[in-house]
């Protein structure tokens, strides 16, 4: 896996909604793309992918091989308290990448 | 009847008028400035009125030039309303709108927004603009530019343009940085102008496609930045390319579907929406064939003959067209990409398999020379068979 992308508002008030946008780089090799010399490029996916918020998941996405290459995943979650976010995904072979980006919440 | 008197519009009225077809052309603007070439504007290597081309050919071959703006068009009573009033009756109407700039798609970038930020995606003053923009620039600035998600008008656009302002960079202004936004990991002829820029301006051009961050989502004018989905950039000139529709006619006479163009099916370029009505070039809805000057003056060719067909009472003939994108990407030194189409099995224009290609990565730098003057040669003669 290489380079991840985070966006996450610097600064956010207490019970504000704000949007948390990701994106990482991966093939998203689905399994079924025929090789020359027959057989199948073996799969390689990311299959999950969680956002870890205030001492729980707040957001957890199944990924599917009919997603597109560098998965782009925004969602929404309500700021609590000060502190960092933890984002993870898990391909099939459980290799986990993890990154942190923190928030402050006034 | 023909709304819209660019290539394909125009294209289309004169080959109707050699044939003995009564033609009326629906264009408000007195002359029409060509979009190919016109980056060679912007990085001043030529000048805008290089681009001008009058209706008098049209006249001349025995169309019937209308200099009103159509603003609605009847489908049922088969009649279009004009600026003035005035209506005309047709038997079959050919739309060629072209495009118009959503101004609505990025935040922070609106009608005001253009004459700070000009797009330049249409020729005109936008045009100049842009260029004035860059000359006036400090040595060591930074422009950046926003190119957006397919479809657009020009695909290979964006790129050339970035060619000739990093050509004009390199050589006016050589501490300047040329930073392109993208919408999109691929593009039209990618790996040649990647190749290109290496060789030709090493240092100068950064392309951050989608998957690095690319995407521009606002446009902070006053700020001089442009917000993309994980940061932003500041510039010093910036040269934002909306996303595009199919222009406000098509959408009004209800030509165009949630995609924001037209559907047409691939003998004729009839409306799925509205048959009789016939849609030709940027506005409509090609399939694998590309919005651009080539690509509408081939299809008004076919559109022209098959209505003599459909006028004398036989089917027209399954096309086959062409499209060949030339890209500057230095003064006298050209890529291209071709691609040949058929009506394909889903209904719309699909690539004819094993056809076309791009320019060769290693050709030599007289084949590069040679492919210049091919796009000068194409510019002269797709401008006189459409303009005369």
């Amino acid at each position: 896996m290489s380079r991840a992308l985070i966006h996450v508002p610097p600064r956010a008030r207490a019970g504000e909604i704000i949007e948390i946008r990701t994106l990482v780089q991966h093939p998203m090799e689905t399994g079924f793309r025929p090789l020359p010399e027959g057989g199948f490029v073996p799969r390689l996916i990311l299959r999950r992918f969680e956002c870890i918020y205030d001492g729980a998941v707040v957001f957890a996405a199944e990924l599917h091989p009919a997603v597109a290459a560098n998965p782009y995943i925004a969602f929404r979650l309500r700021a609590t308290r000060s502190g960092g976010i933890l984002f993870r995904w898990i391909d099939d072979q459980g290799a986990v990448r993890e990154e942190r980006a923190g928030i402050e919440v006034i | 009847m023909v709304i819209g008197g660019g290539f394909a519009g125009a294209t289309c009225a004169r080959r109707l008028a050699a044939q003995g077809v009564a033609v009326t052309l629906v264009e408000p603007s007195p002359t029409y400035l060509a979009c190919p070439h016109s980056n060679l504007v912007v990085a001043g290597l030529r000048g805008l009125e290089e681009q001008r081309f009058g209706y008098g050919g049209l006249r001349e071959a025995g169309v019937t030039v209308v200099a009103q703006a159509a603003t609605r068009v009847d489908p049922n009573e088969r009649r279009v309303v004009l600026a003035d009033g005035g209506r005309l009756d047709f038997d079959r109407l050919v739309m060629a709108p072209g495009i118009e700039i959503r101004f609505d798609a990025l935040p922070g970038y609106d009608e005001e927004a253009e004459d700070l930020l000009p797009h330049a995606w249409r020729a005109g003053p936008q045009t100049d603009l842009l260029h004035r923009r860059l000359a006036a620039m400090d040595d060591g600035g930074v422009v950046a530019m926003a190119i957006p998600a397919n479809p657009y008008r020009c695909p290979p656009g964006p790129y050339e343009r970035a060619s000739l302002i990093a050509h004009f960079l390199k050589t006016r202004k050589p501490r300047a940085k040329l930073l392109l936004l993208d919408a999109k990991d691929d593009f039209s002829k990618r790996r040649l102008f990647l190749r290109e820029w290496e060789t030709l301006y090493p240092g100068l051009i950064e392309h951050v496609p989608l998957a690095q961050g690319g995407r521009v989502i606002e446009v902070d004018v006053a700020g001089r930045r442009l917000v993309t989905e994980f940061g932003s950039v500041r510039f010093d000139v910036a040269n934002v390319i909306p996303p595009q529709r199919a222009a406000r006619i098509a959408r009004e006479s209800g030509l165009v579907d949630r995609s924001g163009w037209c559907p047409v099916e691939p003998l004729a370029f009839e409306s799925r929406l509205h048959p009789g009505i016939h849609v030709l070039g940027d506005a409509a809805a090609m399939g694998a064939m590309p919005k651009s000057a080539f690509a509408a003056n081939s299809q008004a060719k076919v559109l022209a003959d098959a209505l003599v067909a459909i006028f004398d009472g036989r089917r027209p003939v399954e096309p086959r067209l062409i499209n060949t994108c030339y890209s500057l990407v230095a003064p006298r030194r050209a890529i291209s990409v071709a691609g040949v189409y058929r009506p394909g099995t889903n209904g719309m224009l699909a690539d004819i398999p094993g056809s076309g290609g791009t320019s060769a990565a290693d050709a030599s730098d007289e084949d590069r020379r040679m492919e210049a003057a091919h796009a000068d040669a194409w510019f002269a003669a797709a401008t006189n068979e459409s303009f005369g």
